[in-house]
């Protein structure tokens, strides 16, 4: 007699064969293949952005967050066919981006509109009216309230992202938001409709209240040996 | 309360030209690197900072001296990478440090990497910091252009590749081996040590990761020596600190002052108190991963020991302040919310403790709680501490074990108050699920005393809360 062979038929008589679970150890290779260039049609500055960046690392692969940035920075959020075309010049899988890019807040993996205003809600903001400053925000934008305190909602002309956020790093500015990338703070309720209306004109925002325009809390007098003597500056 | 700041690495600061090469110049900067090269013995540089006793400043104290002695000797390629990742609520320090005076940083980096055999390093900086990260670009820059970067630098042979990383917004990336993995283009998760960075980091090379402000520190030392460092500061944590002051205080800011001063000189004397007419109810002495303290823990001295000593931590040295308007619960939860979204999720314990934490302490806050869930919550920290791949669920874990311990009655309160008049006690969080309805007094005191309190005396404040509610 023959030497009994199991057959596809066997092994699920009358069903549709699940490859993924009756082909045993035979590799089904990646499920989605590293796109070619040429199907692709990355821009040539992004592709040398990335170029760059992989120059920069002794693994091409670091350069995974510096080629979403780059992709953000160009579509305004990390669009399914940027992650594609950032790919395709790393020579990685769109999934294997979209992974690191799905583990990251910063990284939008929908539209994100214009600005972005990312209000901080953490421990030193919130003892500071954090969640009322984010309610102010998502009031004058007419961002939802709920959607913002959970990743981010777009203004009602969907220019602008509001989102509460973690910790930014800057709670002697309590309470604060980061617009577009740059620190204000300490801002009121009031602010936010400011903010808001000076996006939307293009204007520059809240130029007295950047983190840039702060001094040293213990005043930038010092004696010759560096001891700090005086105590002048913000004081609230 | 008189107290001064011993400024060393915050020196010059308010200078703004400080932020380029020649006004750095102008004060000495990159002096120490010309005469190191050539002159000093790698070994010479790696004793000096051991015998300083310089501790590192993003958390962990380990000394730094040692750290670098760890490394192995020989030819291999190693790594430096400097964490720049501050993300720990409360800490904005290492962002003064490298707006302000990004090549102090930056010939700290060099020294260190030439004292270690080093030849690429680079800066983890958070992606949230992109104007910082663009004065570090600019500065590194012009390092380079001076001939302090790159290949042989000053003809002696050294080469160094500096990079600057812009990381994307996760607060575990700052854990070492999170950062490792982030910077090799990976999801953030934290690798299980041993192996540690030490032998096998990025790249599966031997690297040397630390905090700016340590990095900051060593340009100092090299140039002044190890015994002029241990003339600031205790004898188990010499050396000044930048320590980050926030919260209910008049002045919050970034104050640097010699190890061992008093906590209290820091928060009434420097950031100038709590606000008219408050009063400092607790606070976090080391960033919101450390157990709080209460006001009877002021007179302590601001050291890595004295804070151990006190159960709690010196960490980053980040002092969050608050006041009697804070409710503890909710400042409880807040941070158990913040340990929750930063999860990576690799490990049971943290993804499932933060998570619970989180659920318990809602519950609190909503009044469906009984005294018997904070002792609930309470062993579910301890279940926490000690069995997670990296420290991040701890972190969460030691700041809300210590605030149930602390604050027990009013946590107790909390859900007496919440119980009875079924509304939140504080804005922010949902009401209770069943209406906001309140409950007719009388009948329900004597339900809540029984189902909830477990026929504990109801607080006095609750019952006040209950009757001050108009009657249905």
């Amino acid at each position: 007699m023959d030497e009994f062979t199991p057959t596809e038929d066997f092994m699920s008589p009358g069903l549709p064969v699940d490859e993924a679970n009756t082909t045993g150890r035979r590799s089904l290779g990646d499920p989605e293949e590293v796109p070619e260039l040429s199907e692709v049609d990355c821009p040539d500055g992004l592709r040398e952005a990335i170029e760059a960046s992989m120059a920069r690392y002794p693994d091409h692969k670091s350069a995974s967050i510096p080629a979403l940035w780059a992709v953000q920075r160009l579509y305004g959020w990390c669009t399914p066919e940027g992650i594609r075309q950032a790919a395709a010049v790393m020579k990685v899988t769109p999934a294997y981006l979209e992974s690191v890019a799905s583990f990251y807040d910063l990284f939008r993996l929908e539209p994100a509109g214009e600005s972005q205003v990312l209000v901080c809600t953490n421990i030193s903001c919130w003892m500071r009216g954090g969640d009322e400053l984010l309610d102010a925000f998502c009031e004058a934008a007419g961002a939802d309230r709920g959607e913002a305190g959970h990743g981010g909602a777009l203004s009602d002309d969907g220019k602008v992202l509001v989102s509460g956020f973690e910790c930014l790093g800057a709670c002697d500015l309590a309470p604060m938001a980061s617009v577009n990338e740059r620190y204000f703070g300490p801002l009121e309720a009031a602010d936010a409709k400011t903010v808001i209306e000076q996006l939307r004109a293009g204007e520059e925002v809240l130029p007295d209240k950047a983190l840039a325009a702060r001094p040293l809390p213990g005043g930038d007098d010092e004696s010759d040996d560096g001891r700090v003597t005086s105590l002048k500056g913000p004081n609230r | 309360v008189s107290i001064v700041e011993t400024r060393v690495l915050l020196r010059h600061a308010g200078d703004p030209n400080l932020k380029t090469i020649d006004g750095y110049r102008s004060y000495g900067g990159y002096g120490t690197l010309e005469n190191v090269y050539g002159e000093v013995e790698p070994d010479t540089i790696v004793n000096e900072l051991e015998e300083s006793g310089l501790r590192g400043r993003g958390g962990a104290g380990f000394s730094m001296g040692k750290k670098v002695s760890f490394l192995p000797h020989g030819n291999q390629t190693k790594y430096l990478c400097c964490n720049a990742d501050e993300s720990e609520p409360g800490a904005f320090k290492d962002r003064e440090l490298m707006q302000r005076n990004p090549h102090q940083l930056i010939e700290g980096i060099i020294i260190a990497s030439y004292a270690a055999g080093i030849e690429h390093a680079f800066i983890f900086i958070r992606g949230e910091y992109d104007r910082q990260a663009d004065i570090l670009d600019a500065a590194v820059a012009e390092a380079y252009e001076a001939g302090y970067l790159g290949k042989n630098i000053l003809g002696f042979g050294h080469d160094l590749e500096l990079t600057v990383h812009r990381g994307a917004g996760a607060y575990i990336c700052g854990e070492e081996t999170a950062l490792l993995d982030a910077l090799e283009g990976k999801r953030g998760n934290p690798r299980l040590k041993p192996p540690f960075p030490a032998v096998q980091g990025l790249y599966g090379g031997p690297t040397l990761i630390n905090n700016v402000e340590t990095l900051s520190n060593v340009s100092h030392i090299v140039a002044n020596g190890a015994e002029w460092f241990k003339s600031f500061g205790t004898e188990q944590s010499p050396g000044t600190k930048v320590v980050s002051i926030s919260g209910r205080v008049k002045r919050p800011g970034n104050y640097e002052v010699e190890l061992g001063v008093k906590l209290r000189d820091l928060i009434y004397g420097l950031a100038g108190g709590p606000l008219d007419g408050h009063e400092v109810k607790a606070f976090y002495p080391g960033g919101s991963s450390s157990p709080v303290l209460t006001p009877a823990e002021l007179d302590l001295p601001y050291s890595f020991e004295a804070m151990a000593e006190a159960n709690s931590m010196l960490g980053s040295g980040s002092i969050i302040v608050a006041d009697d308007s804070i409710s503890i619960p909710h400042m409880a939860l807040r941070t158990a919310r913040f340990y929750r979204h930063e999860s990576c999720g690799k490990c049971t314990p943290c993804r499932e403790g933060t998570n619970w934490t989180v659920k318990m302490l809602e519950r609190v806050v909503r009044g469906e709680a009984t005294p018997m869930d904070l002792d609930i919550i309470a062993s579910v920290q301890q279940n926490i501490i000690g069995n997670c791949l990296c420290v991040l669920g701890d972190s969460m874990a030691m700041p809300v074990s210590a605030m149930v311990n602390k604050f027990r009655d009013e946590f107790e309160e909390v859900i007496a108050t919440a119980a009875l008049t079924g509304l939140p006690t504080s804005d922010g969080y949902e009401s209770r699920e069943d209406g906001a309805d309140p409950v007719p007094a009388g009948v329900e005191l004597e339900v809540i005393r029984r189902e909830r309190l477990m026929g504990r005396p109801i607080p006095q404040s609750a019952q006040q809360a209950a009757e001050e509610l108009p009657s249905v």
